[in-house]
């Protein structure tokens, strides 16, 4: 990803210094950075999972399903 | 409950009705790109979401940074750049916003809008995808002989490529329903290229013990010489399950889709896969995806490390062994014996066995998995 594609944001200095202990004793998290860029994908990304099976859809599915043995 | 489709959204590319009808007729006049057998899976696996949350070839801003960073431009985790090559001659005509029809065998099987056409560097790839140029690696090989453009932009589906399997092809859609119906919260995925021995029964079953559900998931498509033909891997696995698996907690179904034998770059792509499946958890092998002594044995289980954000969990299990002291299968973390009690399974010897025709050890394979291969005159890719 490029800078530019890069905005600021602020946090409570007390959060960010919670969140920099969590970086430093639980590992898998290279910055705060990085941190905060995840979680905020988990919350963001469960908005945006807009994949809904209509109940027609899904009785074709289970159709098909039933008639390979599957179910 | 099923994994959520990686990057949140399970994209679906497949037109359907009226307007799948007009988009056949249009393709007719639109330009026409030849694709190989492996393109037209790719084509077919972006459309029917098993590589959410891509919707075509990548454009130049993605492939660069997976090759570089191993994740898409908006910084979700992908490891192998999914592409689509030509040649110059081939697109003379086209230029971005063109509509250009993909054909296989004859068949047109999707619609693409070009969004762009760009260079690329076989060698950089091979460097960064195998790790390496050697030409002796079947990933490489198979690189180098690919065309000197990309093309990249969204296809949309209007005909599935041909499957011989289809009575054993599951897309995610349906497995996601599959696994929901059968009340599985977690899921174990196995992907395989190789017939079952008792080493992958064990570590398949270590798996399940933690999980509801076992989903068996082997590839078929594209493999190198001396790997095992596609119809011998779906009916030895057929023997095993219908002999050996409690029904109700496995699902098995094959997967159209080269291998590419990038070892832990391709680990980290088979996890994705299967977690657009639904599954919850991921099998990593030792030497998963790897070939020769390009990689090293537990290289595919570091690689994971990067990828705190993968979504899906990956299962780290030893490779197994038969301890005659233990009288079982067994792993080194489980087993205090020395070498001189364990026999290990391997792969080229029963490769070579079953060249001889000769029946492997029970302890080694499943006499009914052993006499589906063997009534095969020839079971390897030439």
């Amino acid at each position: 990803m490029r800078m530019s594609d890069k905005v600021q944001i602020s946090i409570a200095r007390e959060l960010y210094e919670k969140a920099k202990r969590f970086v430093e004793e639980q590992g898998g998290f290279s910055s705060v950075e990085e941190l905060v860029e995840f979680l905020l994908r988990e919350v963001l990304s469960e908005e945006e999972s807009s994949y809904t099976m209509s109940k027609e859809d899904e009785e074709k599915v289970k159709e098909r399903l039933r008639a390979l043995g599957y179910i | 409950m099923v994994s959520r489709p990686h990057g949140g959204r399970l994209v679906d590319r497949v037109a359907r009705g009226s307007s799948r009808q007009r988009l056949i007729e249009e393709a007719t006049e639109m330009p026409k790109i030849e694709i190989s057998e492996s393109l037209a899976a790719d084509v077919a696996n972006i459309a029917h979401g098993v590589y959410s949350p891509l919707e075509g070839f990548m454009l130049r801003e993605d492939y660069e940074c997976v090759l570089e960073f191993m994740r898409l431009s908006n910084d979700v985790p992908w490891t192998i750049p999914i592409t689509l090559d030509v040649e110059p001659d081939e697109v003379r005509d086209v230029v971005p916003g063109d509509e250009v029809v993909l054909i296989y065998r004859k068949v047109p099987i999707a619609v693409m809008r070009v969004e762009e056409i760009y260079p690329w560097d076989r060698k950089e790839y091979a460097m960064k995808v195998f790790k390496t140029v050697d030409p002796s690696h079947p990933g490489v090989a198979r690189t180098m002989k690919r065309k000197s453009m990309l093309v990249g932009g969204q296809v949309l589906l209007i005909n599935d490529p041909p499957e011989p399997f289809e009575r054993y092809r599951l897309w995610p859609k349906e497995t996601r329903v599959l696994f929901e119906a059968r009340g599985w919260r977690t899921i174990a995925a196995f992907q395989t290229r190789n017939v079952p021995h008792l080493g992958h029964e064990y570590v398949q079953k270590a798996a399940l013990t933690f999980t509801d559900g076992l989903f068996i998931n082997p590839l078929v498509g594209w493999k190198k010489p001396g790997d095992y033909r596609d119809e011998v891997i779906v009916e030895a696995y057929r023997a095993l399950i219908e002999h050996y698996y409690p029904a109700e907690s496995v699902v098995f179904s094959v997967l159209r889709m080269e291998m590419r034998y990038a070892g832990p770059r391709e680990a980290v792509h088979h996890a994705i896969v299967r977690k657009n499946f639904g599954a919850t958890h991921f099998i990593v092998g030792r030497d998963h995806a790897g070939v020769g002594r390009f990689y090293g044995p537990y290289e595919a289980w570091e690689i994971f490390k990067e990828f705190p954000d993968l979504g899906i969990t990956p299962l780290f299990v030893r490779e197994a062994f038969y301890c005659r002291k233990c009288g079982g299968m067994v792993n080194e973390k489980i087993c205090p014996h020395g070498n001189e009690h364990r026999v290990r399974i391997s792969g080229t010897k029963l490769r070579e066995m079953i060249k001889r025709s000769e029946k492997p050890p029970e302890y080694m394979m499943r006499p009914e998995v052993a006499e589906v291969i063997l009534r095969h005159p020839n079971p390897f890719v030439e």
